[in-house]
C-alpha cells in the first residue's frame, strides 16, 4: 500500500492536478478554496508552471481560455459568487470547445452569502453556468481521496471530449483532511490536440479557436455536432455509488457531504430494522439516469438529501419519471443536516410503508 | 475502541487544530480510519477555534462531531458552548488553569488539568495543548511511544525536527497528571 498522508480536501484537488500534468493554474482568492491557491502559488514555480493570482475571477477564466487553447492542461478555482463571476467565460469555452478544469468548492448563498458549505449551485453547475445550450460535466466528490481521482478524471474527460469539467465540492470537503494516496492514481497521457493554436511552425494551416459564429445554419450544426458529444457523454460516463440497496424499501439521493451525513443515518437505520439504502450520483452531469430509473422499480420511496432547497430533487423526479414519491431532506444558509434528521426523515418514510 | 468521535476546542493560537491534526495522524498510524475537520472562517481570528476528530475501526460517514465521546476544552466559552453536547458516559478534559468553573454534568468522565500553568512552569508555553492530548492519550489507553513518534513526525515538520522532545515531554507531563 502506499505511503497515506493527511489533506485537505483543497489541497488534494491541487496536488492531484499537478499529477495530472496541469501545469497553468489562475485564480483569485474566495473562502473555503483558497487553499487551492496557496497550494499552486508554492508549487507551481518549482516545476516550472504557471500560478498567477488575476485581478479577478473574469481574468483568470479568461487566462484558463487562452492556455486551453494552446491545447495545455490547466484549471481555476473559486466558490460560489466567483463562479457566477466566471460564468460568461465557461459559456465561452463551451462555444470554443475548449478542455479545462474548473473547482467550485460551494458556500451558502445566493449574492455574497456566507461561508459556509452549501450545494445550492447544484443548478447553475448541471444547467445554466452560463448562455447558450451547453453542458459541463460536473464531479462530486465525497471524501478526500475522491477530490484527488476526479480531479485527474475531470482533466481526462475534459480532453476526450472537448469539454469543461467542474469539480462541485463544498466547503466541508475542501477543509476536511483525510488520508489520501496519490501515488497509486493512474493518469492517461492527454490526447494529441490538433485543433490547439500553438503555433503552425508554417507546417500546417492555421488553426482557429472562435466562439464566434454568426451564419446561423452553421451555428445550428455547430450546436448539433457539441450535442452529439453530449450524447456519448451521457451513454458513456455517467457514475455513481450504491450503499446498502440490494434490499432497499427506501432509497436517499444524496452527493459530496450530503452523502457521508446520510451513510451515518442509514447505518442507525438499518440497525432499526428499516430497509433503507443510497444512490449517491458521482457526476451531477451527467446524471446517472438508469440506475435511479431501476430503483424506482425496487423502492417504496426516496428522498432527496441536500444541502440546498431542493436542487438535485428535480433530477431525481426526471430520472424516476415520479414513478415513486420523492421527499427533500435539507439544511441551508451554511448549515448541514444531521444525521438525526436524515433519520427522522427515513423512519418517516417508513411509518408510512415508505410511501410518505 | 471502534469510534471515537472527538471535539477539540480553546482560542485561536492555543494549538486546537495541530492537537487534533497530531491524533488524527496518529489514529493513521495506527491504521485506522480518520478524519480532521475545522471550523473556519472569521471565527478563527482571534476568537473560537475548533475541530472535529473521528478515529474509527471503519470508514468515517459524516466527519462532523456533533455529540463528541470526547471533549477538549482549553477556554471557558468552549466549555460553556459544547459541555451540552457531550454523550452520557463521555469524557471531558479541561484546562483548568484558564476554566475556573467546574463541570456542571455528572454523567461524564472529567479531568482538570492545569494545563497552561504546567506549560508556562516546565518552560514550554507553547504547549499546553500537547499536555492535554497527553492525558487523552492516557485515558483512551493509548499511549504508544512509537505510534506517539512517528506521528510527531508527520505532523512537525522537518525545520522544527528539535521541537520533537519537548512535544514529547509535554505529553509525559500530561500523562502522569
Amino acid at each position: 500500500m502506499a505511503d497515506k498522508v493527511l489533506m485537505k480536501g483543497n489541497e488534494a484537488i491541487a496536488e492531484a492536478a499537478l499529477h495530472a500534468g496541469c501545469r497553468h493554474y489562475f485564480g483569485y482568492p474566495i473562502t473555503p478554496q483558497t487553499e487551492i491557491a496557496a497550494y499552486m502559488a508554492k508549487r507551481m514555480p518549482k516545476i516550472g508552471g504557471t500560478f498567477l493570482q488575476a485581478e479577478s475571477e473574469i481574468a483568470a477564466i479568461n487566462m484558463v481560455y487562452g492556455v486551453a487553447s494552446a491545447g495545455y492542461r490547466v484549471m481555476t478555482s473559486s466558490s460560489s459568487p466567483g463562479i457566477s463571476l466566471k460564468g460568461e467565460g465557461l459559456s465561452y469555452l463551451a462555444g470554443s470547445d475548449l478542455p479545462a478544469l474548473v473547482v467550485n468548492v460551494q458556500r451558502g448563498g445566493p449574492g455574497l452569502g456566507g461561508i459556509q458549505p452549501s450545494q445550492s449551485d447544484y443548478f447553475q453547475a448541471t444547467r445554466g453556468a452560463g448562455h447558450g445550450d451547453f453542458h459541463m460535466i460536473v464531479l462530486a466528490p465525497a471524501s478526500v481521496q475522491e477530490m484527488a481521482e476526479l480531479t485527474v478524471k475531470g482533466f481526462e474527460l475534459a480532453d476526450t471530449y472537448r469539454m469543461t469539467s467542474m469539480i462541485l465540492a463544498d466547503g466541508t470537503m475542501g477543509q476536511m483532511m483525510e488520508p489520501v494516496s496519490l501515488e497509486d492514481l493512474e493518469v492517461k497521457p492527454a490526447p494529441e490536440k490538433p485543433w490547439a493554436t500553438n503555433g503552425t511552425k508554417l507546417a500546417r494551416p492555421h488553426n482557429i479557436v472562435n466562439s464566434l459564429s454568426l451564419v446561423p445554419d452553421e451555428l445550428e450544426q455547430l450546436n448539433f455536432a457539441r450535442y452529439e458529444r453530449y450524447r456519448a457523454v451521457e451513454e458513456n460516463e455517467a457514475m455513481y455509488e450504491e450503499y446498502m440497496m440490494e434490499d432497499a424499501e427506501i432509497c436517499i439521493a444524496a452527493f459530496g457531504i450530503a452523502a457521508r451525513v446520510s451513510k451515518n443515518a442509514i447505518n442507525e437505520a438499518r440497525r432499526r430494522g428499516i430497509k433503507v439504502g443510497m444512490i449517491r450520483p458521482i457526476t451531477l452531469w451527467p446524471f446517472p439516469k438508469a440506475v435511479f430509473r431501476r430503483a424506482a422499480d425496487q423502492v417504496k420511496s426516496m428522498i432527496s438529501v441536500e444541502l440546498s432547497m431542493g436542487q438535485m430533487i428535480e433530477d431525481v423526479r426526471l430520472a424516476t419519471e415520479c414513478r415513486v414519491p420523492v421527499t427533500l431532506c435539507n439544511r441551508v444558509g451554511g448549515m448541514i443536516p444531521s444525521p438525526e434528521q436524515v433519520l427522522e426523515a427515513i423512519e418517516n418514510a417508513a411509518k408510512n410503508g415508505g410511501a410518505n | 475502541m471502534s469510534t471515537k468521535q472527538m471535539l477539540f476546542s480553546g482560542f485561536g493560537g492555543q494549538g486546537i487544530l495541530f492537537a487534533g491534526k497530531f491524533i488524527a495522524y496518529k489514529g493513521l498510524i495506527d491504521e485506522k480510519q480518520v478524519s480532521w475537520l475545522p471550523s473556519y472562517g472569521p471565527e478563527m481570528r482571534g476568537g473560537t477555534a475548533s475541530c472535529s476528530v473521528i478515529v474509527s475501526d471503519e470508514p468515517v460517514g459524516s466527519p462532523i462531531v456533533s455529540a463528541p465521546d470526547v471533549l477538549i476544552a482549553m477556554n471557558l466559552p468552549s466549555l460553556d458552548k459544547f459541555e451540552s453536547s457531550v454523550v452520557p458516559g463521555g469524557m471531558i478534559i479541561a484546562d483548568s488553569t484558564l476554566i475556573e468553573r467546574q463541570v456542571a454534568r455528572d454523567d461524564v468522565k472529567v479531568f482538570y488539568i492545569p494545563a497552561t500553568k504546567l506549560a508556562s512552569e516546565n518552560g514550554m508555553p507553547t504547549l499546553a495543548n500537547m499536555i492535554i492530548v497527553g492525558k487523552l492519550l492516557k485515558e483512551l489507553g493509548d499511549f504508544n511511544e512509537e505510534s506517539i513518534n512517528a506521528a510527531l513526525k508527520k505532523v512537525i515538520s522537518a525545520k522544527h525536527a528539535d521541537m520533537m522532545e519537548i512535544n514529547v515531554k509535554a505529553m509525559s507531563i500530561g500523562a502522569n497528571c
